[in-house]
């Protein structure tokens, strides 16, 4: 002690010793992205859905059968989507993306049926059979399983006229790339312990399924249950509604909920106000529900049904819990589980859910919206069907009795999806939903801001709502969506971005992994009591929200689980998590979580060895080998909860050489690459933990604004738009996801040598003063592209021009020549129209006007005609695009100056700092 | 100070003189680093009456006291010493170096062909940055109203194809072609102005005239990468190149650029020796520092080269401020002139001080 006392000098030594490397697992994350691309979500969701979900909804509505003569029928019998291709004269012909965003067309496949089917109104008919009958475009994700981009190396992809950096995950709907935004939601088919607006402890569920959507709510009031559902004009009884579901001995309701006492002394005022309204059987239960049902309209309570509560009952209360048999035991277990967690919440206040809770949550990709939007339109053109077919045979119009002509002749299904990605509109009657802005215009300015794009997670609420919870960050986000990717101002917080890693789910078949669960030794439900349910001893295993049955060790079934799902057997995204403090397993194959891959470790020792990372190197190993190996697994929100994950791999003692306090035994998983949790407009941003903040925020608002390269097909795209800069530069300092996103070969901006100088007097705040050499010599010189498009009508037509004024850089054919200088005023389409447009039978000159294209540029401006494009649209009509090019350099920021400022109405109020602003800019650029 | 120039660029401040004392000659005139003092000097030629210090410059004692010391010299670089002058006239040399001092650049490009990816802006951009090595003092400016003639005007050609199916082409400086017949193209048929032929009107072949014959108009460096060709991509164009000064347009500028730095000067206000000698020897990145023996085993600092010193302040970190002063000689400067090619720097520096003559008797005329 005294010698190091007198000598404060670092033990060198110690410091020196190379610290023991780490398996340096980054190379995981290329390979990682590889696999999946960067919004591998996007395809995956969509890829589902024309694998999978299409089959679905039409087995699920696949038999047509005529009201009045129940052998005339189609039935489907196989649905497939077909490769993306085009009618052109009645030619089908194959299609790219890049012909779709130049000749505003949609890349879409057509969606074919195989179907058996009647005809004709005589009694013995014949079946026949049709094969790959059309009933419908569909149009098609790029760089998902049908497109023609899958699978295409950068060679292929270039001959395509396709960017290989370009993620795809988008539409092109008539000539725009439209991305449907990721849709953020409360979990479906969930119970969600919350207060409502009152203040009132509620339990809610909402649920979906297939055939309805309903929302079910308990909520507590002056000490007595309620529920809350539609369907009833107003709140009712809990007590009567397990009456009515046959549960009529008031003991077995206390058992169910738990045998202790303060539960019982909670349900007494509930079970009282039963016995007041003097209901003590299901039938006496079942008709007080009977008056309550239907809305408060006095025209529907005329028209009500006997034994319409029991029908509310059994298809909307909980939907989500099916009954068969007219058993309703499991709703009344659903019911009373619902009822134990309300009580639990009343008397600690910390098992309240919490709605912002990442687990909570569910994703809804564009495949489910797809797959929404599809299921309608498909319902439609069926009913539309049979009501033609009906009305047909009511007629005896025996030629009309045939499906399939019906099918052909009318289908919803090309127009409909096509204006709802092309709008953003899903105006879904049939399932109840009226959403604006569903999809968006992707933003092509940079390339990160079409990436950015794609990750972007829309919110739930309207961003009006002045709340601060669904705002802040909430630690269940880490590494699963970005912590500082955000916008500022009114959806600050609420609209979010996808970390790196983030992988969202889709659903999975249920019926393998229930059986798993039974085989491991799930107790089934029906062979309990209800005193059993709750036993001290046992946990509930509830699946994608329904109960199973309980376990007597939830360790070891946890356990097991998880090991299967190592092993493969079970699918890689089913969710195990154990809720010691609401004694459950849950276990989840739902789609919509959000979960990334960790690497499992053993009591805290990775599984992953330096042998593994080197056949990875060496292209041996790919990433699912880690995943099928069971080295790397995928944790949900929910799951993460059961894990301890190291940042890094564990170090006994910390750099100061103290104990870690971490145990090392305890440690299950260690993060795959810190830097992960952030999103790609954070990963941009170079040594983020040393800055404050919001300035991490502010960059990744900025870092869409970067001017530079945009794609590598970008001088041969038709956009609006674009601003290119002339010199772009890779940055001198790359992040590792500036690598991995491939920004680094598609620059924007230039490394500007830039002087700082600290000190008071001559600091502007927010402005630069620079070179005029640097600018002379081509610094921030860049590039504007603006289309002009000019659409001929049938009857117009382009003439020649004939030296006459403002027609000089016109071409023999009348539409602006390529390189000509393009000045105000200049026409660049030398079109006429008919005077009178119906009157096609003369061409005489004298029954034309002109109805030409002119420019309207700005004086003193030289711009350029980049390219003319001439395609024809999709009703056959040329259209006329003219790309025009101007090259800019860095200017004084007008802006700054008074009159400029007052023009674009920015100024407010006080006018004596801009002044002194402006004067100093104009100072700053005299300097040679 | 033995250095000291009577008369030019004397005080920081009149307030520093002041408060200095009798240390006009030595703290003034030797800003030390890190003190606030500006290198410009008291142009008033009263300003120190009062204290019977005459400030005003003579003639005389200028011409005996200024002195330029040539260090380097080669083809396109030069640094020289120029002492004994103000830093006002030193910073006017070095910006009319820059902005002022004419030569040749590409200004107007004729394009007959461009297929290529650049597109004709920015190659046209790219073809006037390039250095012409010209005289530009064989040629006179092209006014707005003059006809390019073989006085004011270079032309030069470029025409490159890259085959079909072949390998994709670079095109460099050096495929630029001198047409000393001016301009090959016609004018415009629809733009007929006059009786002008051509886009020039040169009244014999510049191949004619002795200077240029004799050091035929080329790019100053072949190497220029001006393009990428790929198969099947052309460029043809005329490029006319024309008078001008940087300060219309960088392109223009002789030098690629042209600065200066004022003396250092490093002082040990104590004598170091031994174990700080050595120390302070080793702290130097620039090795201004030597260790001088003195016998019987000590040893001490001495400042042997304190023109390597970049001011760098390693030497006084952490306490060296008592033993080291850092400061710079303000009438000392070393001037570096870097040539972009179309002049040799010295005749540059010689052009500069010529157009500044030429200004000070525009100055003069103009008061008489």
């Amino acid at each position: 002690m005294v010698a190091q006392e007198s000598d404060p000098v670092v033990d060198y030594k110690t410091l020196t010793v190379p610290v023991k490397s780490a398996v340096d697992k980054f190379d995981l994350l290329p390979a990682f992205l590889k696999v999946r691309g960067l919004v591998k979500e996007h395809i995956d969701s969509f890829n589902y859905f024309i694998d999978h979900g299409i089959h679905k909804i039409v087995e699920a509505n696949k038999r047509l059968v005529c009201v009045h003569d129940p052998t005339l029928f189609l039935e489907y019998k196989r649905i497939y989507v077909g490769n993306p291709t085009v009618h052109v004269d009645l030619v089908e012909q194959k299609i790219t993306p890049q012909m779709c965003r130049l000749s505003d067309r949609t890349y879409a496949a057509p969606i074919f049926v195989d179907v058996e089917f009647t005809k004709g109104n005589q009694p013995n008919k014949q079946i026949e059979q049709r094969q790959r009958m059309q009933i419908g475009q569909m149009p098609i994700m790029l760089r998902s399983s049908h497109c023609v981009l899958r699978g295409k190396d950068e060679a292929e992809l270039a001959k395509l006229g396709e960017c290989p950096l370009d993620p795809g995950g988008y539409f092109i709907a008539k000539g725009n790339e439209k991305v449907i935004l990721i849709q953020e939601q409360l979990s479906k088919n969930r119970i969600i312990i919350d207060r409502d607006s009152k203040g009132r402890v509620s339990a809610s569920v909402t649920s979906s399924t297939h055939e309805t959507k309903s929302k079910t709510v308990f909520f507590m009031e002056k000490d007595k249950i309620y529920l809350q559902l539609n369907q009833f004009s107003k709140p009712v009884p809990i007590m009567i509604i397990l009456k009515a579901m046959g549960i009529e001995s008031d003991q077995e309701i206390v058992q169910m909920l738990g045998r202790d006492p303060r539960y019982g002394s909670l349900l007494l005022p509930s079970i009282q106000e039963c016995y007041s309204e003097k209901i003590y059987t299901q039938k006496q239960a079942l008709d007080y529900l009977d008056e309550k049902a239907g809305s408060t309209g006095a025209a529907r309570a005329r028209i009500r049904k006997e034994g319409e509560a029991r029908k509310i009952i059994r298809d909307i209360f909980l939907a989500n819990v099916p009954v068969s048999h007219g058993n309703f035991r499991p709703k009344c277990i659903y019911a009373a589980v619902m009822l134990r967690r309300m009580m639990d919440a009343i008397l600690n206040s910390d098992t309240m859910d919490d709605k912002d809770y990442v687990g909570n949550k569910r994703l809804e990709l564009s495949g489910q919206l797809m797959s929404l939007l599809f299921e309608d339109l498909f319902k439609t053109m069926n009913t539309h069907a049979l009501e033609h077919v009906n009305s047909a045979y009511s007629k005896s119009n025996s030629a009309m009795l045939d499906f399939t002509s019906v099918l052909q002749r009318f289908s919803p299904i090309t127009q409909g999806l096509e204006r709802a990605i092309s709008t953003g509109n899903w105006d879904l009657k049939r399932f109840k939903m009226h959403r604006k802005g569903v999809s968006q215009g992707l933003c092509r300015l940079s390339f990160i801001a079409a990436l950015g794009h794609m990750t972007r997670i829309s919110p739930q609420f309207e961003k009006t709502r002045k709340v601060s919870g669904p705002r802040a960050l909430q630690p269940s986000q880490w590494g699963m969506l970005c912590p500082c990717d955000t916008p500022e101002g009114e959806a600050c917080g609420l609209t979010k971005n996808l970390a790196l890693m983030t992988h969202v789910t889709t659903d999975e078949e249920e019926g393998p992994i229930i059986s798993v669960c039974q085989s491991l030794g799930v107790q089934d439900l029906a062979s309990l009591s209800g005193e059993e349910i709750h036993s001290p001893t046992s946990f509930l295993v509830i699946f994608n929200g329904l109960i199973l049955g309980k376990h007597k060790d939830p360790k070891r079934f946890a356990n097991a689980m998880r090991k299967l799902r190592r092993k493969g057997k079970l699918g890689e995204f089913v969710s195990i998590f154990v809720n010691d403090q609401q004694r459950c397993v849950y276990v989840a194959s739902d789609g919509g979580r959000v979960c990334r891959p960790l690497v499992i470790a053993d009591e805290g020792v990775s599984r992953i060895k330096e042998h593994h990372m080197k056949e990875l190197r060496d292209g041996v190993r790919c990433f699912n080998d880690f995943l099928r190996d069971g080295l790397i697994e995928y944790l949900d929100v929910n799951e993460e909860n059961n894990a301890v994950i190291s940042l890094y791999e564990h170090q006994d003692k910390d750099l100061n050489g103290e104990k870690n306090e971490v145990d090392r035994k305890s440690i299950t998983h260690v993060e795959i690459e810190p830097f992960t949790i952030l999103g790609v407009c954070a990963g941009l941003i170079p040594y983020p933990h040393h800055n404050q903040s919001p300035r991490n925020t502010y960059q990744c608002a900025m870092g869409k604004q970067a001017m530079g390269n945009i794609a590598y097909n970008q001088l041969f795209r038709a956009d609006s738009l674009i601003y290119l800069l002339v010199y772009p530069q890779r940055p001198l300092l790359t992040t590792k996801s500036i690598e991995l996103v491939g920004y680094d070969k598609l620059g924007a901006g230039q490394n500007a040598t830039v002087a700082v100088m600290s000190y008071s007097g001559y600091d502007i705040e927010d402005a630069i003063v620079m070179n005029k050499s640097s600018l002379d010599r081509g610094f921030g010189r860049c590039i504007t592209m603006k289309k002009y498009s000019v659409l001929k009508e049938k009857t117009d037509r382009i003439i020649r021009p004939q030296n006459e004024q403002n027609k000089q850089i016109l071409d023999a054919d009348g539409i602006a020549a390529p390189g000509e200088i393009i000045r105000n005023h200049d026409i660049y389409v030398n079109k006429q129209s008919p005077k009178n447009p119906r009157d096609s039978s003369a061409l005489k000159d004298q029954v034309y006007v002109d109805s030409n294209a002119k420019y309207k540029g700005v004086e003193g401006e030289t711009t350029v005609v980049d390219r003319v494009l001439l395609c024809s649209d999709t009703d056959d009509k040329l259209s006329i695009k003219c790309i025009i090019r101007h090259t800019r350099r860095p200017e004084l920021s007008r802006i700054n100056s008074r009159e400029e400022r007052k023009r674009s109405g920015m100024e407010k109020g006080g006018v004596g700092g801009m002044e002194e602003g402006g004067a100093k800019e104009q100072k700053g650029m005299e300097e040679e | 100070m033995s250095r000291r120039v009577p008369g030019v660029g004397v005080v920081g401040g009149a307030e520093d003189f002041l408060d200095a004392g009798g240390g006009v000659e030595d703290d003034a005139l030797s800003p030390t680093v890190g003190d606030e003092q500006e290198t410009e000097g008291v142009s008033y030629s009263g300003a120190y009456a009062a204290m019977g210090v005459d400030n005003s410059l003579q003639l005389d004692s200028f011409c005996k006291n200024f002195k330029v010391v040539v260090n380097k010299l080669s083809e396109d670089e030069m640094e020289f010493d120029m002492i004994g002058i103000d830093a006002a006239l030193a910073n006017a040399f070095r910006r009319i170096l820059i902005a002022e001092v004419p030569t040749m650049a590409i200004e107007k490009v004729f394009f007959l062909d461009n297929t290529s990816v650049i597109n004709d802006e920015v190659l046209a951009h790219r073809l006037g940055l390039i250095p012409l090595a010209v005289d530009p003092r064989l040629f006179d400016d092209l006014s707005e109203n003059d006809v390019p003639n073989e006085r004011n005007t270079l032309v030069f050609k470029l025409e490159v194809s890259c085959e079909k199916g072949g390998p994709r082409r670079t095109v460099k400086s050096d495929q630029l072609k001198w047409l000393p017949n001016g301009s090959e193209l016609p004018m415009e048929l629809r733009n007929p102005s006059g009786n002008q032929k051509g886009y020039t009107s040169f009244s014999c072949s510049q191949a004619s005239l002795p200077e240029l014959s004799k050091n035929p108009p080329r790019v100053k460096h072949g190497d220029i990468i001006i393009s990428k060709l790929g198969p099947g991509q052309a460029i043809e164009l005329e490029a006319h190149a024309v008078k001008g000064i940087g300060k219309t347009h960088a392109k223009w500028s002789p030098v690629s650029t042209a600065w200066y730095r004022m003396l250092p000067e490093v002082v040990l206000l104590k004598e170091v020796r031994n174990e700080d000698a050595e120390g302070l020897a080793a702290k130097c990145p620039t090795k201004v520092f030597d260790i001088e023996d003195m016998g019987k085993g000590e040893k001490r600092a001495v400042v042997v080269n304190p023109r390597a010193c970049t001011l760098c302040r390693e030497c006084i970190r952490g306490g060296g401020e008592d033993l080291v002063e850092l400061r710079r000689v303000k009438d000392h400067f070393i001037f570096t002139i870097e040539s972009a090619g179309a002049l040799p720097p010295e005749v540059l520096f010689t052009e500069a001080v010529k157009i500044l003559e030429g200004k000070c008797e525009r100055v003069i005329s103009e008061l008489s």
